[in-house]
């Protein structure tokens, strides 16, 4: 996927080849589903070179899941992209919180687990911080997290202040950035996804839904959370 | 106890360019393992490229495409333009997150939801959460099209 992977265990427990089956899954989900591999499941499907009664499990699955956050979010996720399907806004989500599951099924219970900014977390409490869409050395939040994932989805900062808008942004473009709670970290990525592109309404959709805290960021540096964002935040 | 298999903040050279993963705060009581995948690496652009061009111009007039970054969610590519040495637009080839809807959320009335100016924290954190890979590619498109510029 071309981004770090990060699992954290604390103690002595983790044995190497408990890294190596997170790694090694990890792998084969991208693999399957990197859109840039010339030779991966998604790429052969969308050159249609697959029978669509041919495809793995795991796709099948991803197209399954990806159906039913296309009609819970209203559209605004889709993984329709013209005529080729892209289904990473939920794959990277739905492959972090499967390799979690091989954690627990090693009776690893305290781990901390990432991959480009997508996290899960068991155990803990384990202090994570929100990076500042505009400073991205920067922390601007610092949570409190036990048993639940976080993703953040987001743009670069238009910290270049001239630059003309030819083309006619979406509403993606209304907010620097969103990062959602959710009971594990599939929950918050496909629903950080849809609530970027839904721009300033996003947050007020995680609002709505149950078990969805929220945190956004908007072009000012203006941040508008949710009402039960408060209790996952630490104070300075 | 688990073990790091690559230096953090460096890039492996094996892999070729990686994006440096940058730490925030002390190691916690036990193992981290960090790996780059060698496929999809995001190379390291020079940090000075975007800010600071002299009134005397640093870059060669002309507009300048950029190469197509991945972001993960999709693609991202830019187009200088530099006119009188200096970076007067840019302009996006490629975005992620493009879609075709054009449904509406129904919003009720909603409750007013609290709002706060965001202020830089200064915690040791086990991680941090955020729109990481869309910057890089942002970055990479960016300095390849003003790497031509030059």
């Amino acid at each position: 996927m071309g981004m770090p992977v990060i699992i954290d265990i604390p103690g002595k427990k983790a044995k190497e080849e408990i890294f190596r089956k997170v790694f090694d899954y990890l792998s084969s989900i991208d693999e399957k589903f990197s859109t840039y591999k010339k030779d991966s499941e998604i790429t052969k499907f969308n050159e249609g070179k697959i029978d669509k009664k041919k495809i793995s499990p795991e796709m099948g699955e991803v197209l399954k899941l990806s159906k039913g956050t296309k009609k819970l979010t209203h559209g605004y996720f889709d993984i329709e992209k013209g005529k080729k399907i892209d289904p990473s806004g939920l794959v990277k989500g739905w492959a972090i919180h499967n390799a979690a599951k091989i954690l627990i099924k090693n009776k690893i219970l305290n781990f901390y687990l990432e991959v480009g900014g997508d996290i899960e977390v068991m155990g803990g409490p384990w202090k994570i911080g929100i990076r500042n869409p505009f400073k991205k050395n920067e922390i601007i939040k610092v949570l409190s997290l036990r048993n639940c994932g976080v993703a953040t989805s987001g743009t670069y900062e238009r910290g270049l202040h001239i630059y003309n808008p030819k083309r006619n942004y979406e509403k993606a473009d209304e907010i620097a950035s969103i990062t959602v709670i959710g009971p594990n970290v599939y929950e918050a990525d496909r629903f950080a996804t849809a609530a970027f592109a839904m721009g300033i309404a996003g947050i007020d959709f995680i609002e709505k839904q149950e078990g969805l805290e929220g945190y956004m960021i908007d072009k000012e540096g203006i941040a508008t959370m949710t009402r039960g964002f408060k209790k996952y935040a630490r104070p300075n | 106890m688990a073990t790091s298999t690559l230096p953090i903040g460096q890039t492996p050279s094996a892999l070729g360019t990686a994006p440096s993963i940058r730490r925030f705060g002390d190691d916690e009581d036990g193992g981290r393992t960090i790996s780059t995948p060698a496929s999809q690496v995001v190379s390291t652009p020079s940090p000075t490229l975007i800010t600071n061009t002299t009134s005397s111009g640093k870059y060669k007039n002309g507009t300048y495409t950029g190469s197509v970054a991945d972001a993960f969610y999709g693609n991202i590519q830019v187009q200088v333009t530099i006119s009188g040495g200096q970076i007067t637009d840019v302009t996006f080839l490629q975005y992620p997150n493009d879609r075709q809807t054009s449904i509406e959320i129904n919003s009720q009335a909603m409750p007013l939801l609290k709002q706060e100016t965001i202020q830089a924290q200064s915690a040791n954190v086990a991680g941090v959460s955020g729109a990481s890979q869309s910057s890089a590619a942002f970055i990479q498109s960016l300095s390849s099209a003003l790497g031509q510029a030059i």
